[in-house]
């Protein structure tokens, strides 16, 4: 992947291109491997510590800052199937790009969005955090657990699933460059789900 | 001014007075909420008309099945092993279980998990276990697993209907076989394959997505965030349904009425004939500027031809009770009980069986899910949302009419051809009074519904 952009990802999408989907298959294949996994404490602390963070800002209804988490070019996916499929194939609850993961927030942003006014209330807890090695010192893999609670109206629901994260370090910072989440739920019928999963 | 109201339609005796429910310009709110009423749409409408099960495409090969509804019932479409479409209920003869499970996959036989009665699938029964333990003629048809009596496909789209009275398919879709012809001929071959879906759900009556279908008044409104947002990186706001805004009746879209309860928006005379036209106003969608560029450097000038194939066609095409092709979906709703509803928007793949984009096939469709996803993240989630708070509105009972009368009564505005097909300009509610009307003689008629079991 081109890290050296010539072109704004925020305006225009041109690392959305095959070699991305080649990437993002292959790295979302066969990673949580014990032989990969990370033991040391501090490591996987760290990963963790990203992870309770990003949740923060998300149930603090700070998107703009959750925004920032990501690598300029980066993949925000929720496969509509348990496996994923080949996102060029198939249509995902989504698979946003830069633009797009902006485009959301832009939208709830506007005042216009029905399906957010009132605002979801939500708190999202995050566990089971085991961390992967890959074959670049400077990209893990990250899987955890997770579970939204989302209170909107009058009822209080719940969305569990997993994610698995691809970070990338640079500039001495892990960057988010691919969040897939994986809904346990994904090839049902979803009410409303319009928040940031 | 004081109303006296009627909050619960039965006020007049037994049954209902759907003539009093559905007036020339506005229907009782008991339409949404009633669960009788409902119950009485399951035969009266979901048994009585032809209602989309599935597409030829989910099920390529002789074996394949689908699990589906109609209506409620629980219903296998498959192939079976003779390569004939059938729709089985998935309904055990023995003690009625659900014989799949599976939402899709291949079989030539079902056997019940709960006491391994075997069926194949044609759905006749192959053999029960000890069989000395009972003192029947297991030939007997009636232990053939029950099926839609009729299941006719229209060029992939495959329909059942219990009604034995019920015209053929083709009558039935009249005229907006039309459309469906022209959706279907912009692409190779004159098909395409369903892929994965976005499927929602909301706390609503399924007529409120059906209402909603052919509607152009809502959209500057519900879809306001929609439209901000798809143009906020172009100095004229052009993108999407921007052809709404300022004076869309005075656009040369248009709506039609069908007939049968079909209806019909045309979206397209608001562009340019040309190839190109419908890319022009597709807002931001990942990988967009890089498979563009590409298909530029690889087609030359065919390259407009193949960037309107990864556009949303601007069509709304409803075939009543369950089935629109909005853009590139197909989606289908799925009435769950009075007030819940399942929305199902089926993504659609180009497929090219003679080669006519030979390698440029993937990155087109590679383009094309990504503009699917656009509407159902950004735009239908707020029609949903606004679907639910007319179900909770309609919680305030006494007030009891929900109004459809835009466009009636103006002279000159709503015309009908020779052939009976009526039309409108693009935000009235003409197409809703119609499909409305074809409701209530439904409801007030009762339909001739058999199940089939092989002999």
């Amino acid at each position: 992947m081109n890290l050296q952009t010539a072109h704004d990802p925020s305006r225009t999408s041109f690392y959305v291109n095959d070699a991305l989907y080649d990437d993002v298959i292959a790295s979302f294949t066969n990673w949580q491997r014990d032989d990969l996994a990370v033991t040391d404490p501090v490591e996987r602390d760290l990963f963790r510590r990203l992870l309770e963070e990003e949740a923060r800002l998300l149930d603090n209804d700070r998107l703009e800052d959750w925004l920032k988490l990501f690598a300029a070019e980066c993949v925000y996916w929720v496969p509509a199937t348990v496996t994923g499929g080949d996102p060029r194939r198939e249509v995902a609850i989504s698979f946003d790009d830069r633009r797009r993961m902006e485009d959301r927030v832009y939208r709830l942003r506007t005042g216009f969005a029905w399906s957010q006014k009132p605002k979801s209330r939500t708190v999202r807890l995050v566990s089971n955090v085991e961390v992967f090695r890959t074959g670049q010192d400077n990209v893990r893999m990250v899987r955890a657990n997770f579970q939204i609670c989302e209170f909107r109206g009058v009822e209080t629901r719940y969305l569990p699933g997993w994610a698995g994260y691809r970070y990338v370090e640079r500039n001495g910072r892990w960057e988010i460059q691919t969040r897939q989440i994986n809904l346990l739920e994904c090839d049902q019928c979803i009410r409303n789900p319009s928040i940031v999963i | 001014m004081l109303d006296k109201t009627h909050a619960t339609p039965g006020f007049n005796g037994p049954g209902y007075d759907y003539d009093y429910l559905v007036q020339d310009d506005r229907v009782h709110q008991s339409l949404y909420t009633d669960p009788a009423i409902f119950t009485a749409e399951m035969t009266h409408i979901f048994g009585a008309v032809w209602v989309y099960l599935a597409h030829e495409s989910q099920i390529p090969k002789n074996d394949d099945f689908i699990t589906a509804r109609l209506g409620l019932r629980p219903i296998i479409v498959l192939r079976d092993s003779d390569g004939v479409i059938r729709a089985l209920y998935n309904r055990c003869t023995h003690r009625g279980t659900t014989l799949c499970r599976l939402e899709k996959g291949s079989a030539h036989v079902f056997r019940c998990p709960y006491h391994g009665w075997t069926f194949n699938n044609t759905g006749k029964l192959r053999n029960v276990p000890w069989p000395d333990g009972y003192a029947t003629d297991f030939k007997d048809s009636k232990f053939n697993v029950a099926q839609v009596p009729r299941v006719e496909s229209y060029r992939g789209f495959i329909f059942g209907t219990l009604n034995l009275d019920a015209p053929s398919l083709s009558d039935y879709l009249g005229p907006v076989k039309g459309p469906i012809d022209e959706w279907l001929d912009r692409h190779p071959g004159g098909k395409v394959a369903i892929c994965e879906a976005n499927r929602l759900n909301y706390r609503g009556n399924w007529k409120l997505a059906y209402d909603n279908s052919c509607d152009g008044y809502h959209v500057v409104f519900s879809h306001r965030s929609l439209l901000d947002m798809e143009n906020r990186l172009v100095d004229e706001a052009d993108k999407g349904m921007s052809f709404y805004k300022g004076k869309p009746d005075q656009a040369p879209m248009y709506m039609k009425y069908f007939g049968h309860g079909h209806h019909y928006k045309d979206k397209r005379p608001n562009m340019e004939i040309k190839p190109g036209a419908m890319w022009a106003i597709e807002g931001p969608h990942p990988g967009m500027e890089h498979y563009e560029a590409e298909l530029r450097r690889r087609l030359g000038s065919r390259a407009d031809e193949a960037l309107d194939l990864a556009s949303s066609e601007p069509v709304n095409i409803n075939v009543f009770p369950n089935f629109s092709i909005l853009g590139n979906h197909i989606q289908v709703f799925e009435p769950l009980s009075v007030n819940e509803t399942n929305a199902v928007w089926y993504g659609t793949a180009v497929v090219d069986d003679e080669g006519i984009w030979g390698d440029s096939l993937p990155l087109i469709n590679a383009l094309r899910m990504r503009t699917q996803e656009g509407f159902p993240n950004f735009g239908e989630v707020d029609d949903l949302a606004n679907f639910e708070e007319i179900q909770r509105g309609l919680g305030a009972f006494e007030d009891e009419w929900v109004y459809m009368h835009r466009g009636m009564d103006i002279p000159g505005r709503i015309t009908t051809d020779e052939h009976g097909v009526i039309k409108a300009p693009a935000t009235d509610e003409m197409f809703m009074r119609e499909y409305i009307k074809e409701w209530k003689r439904l409801m007030q008629t009762e339909p001739n519904i058999q199940i089939k079991r092989e002999p």
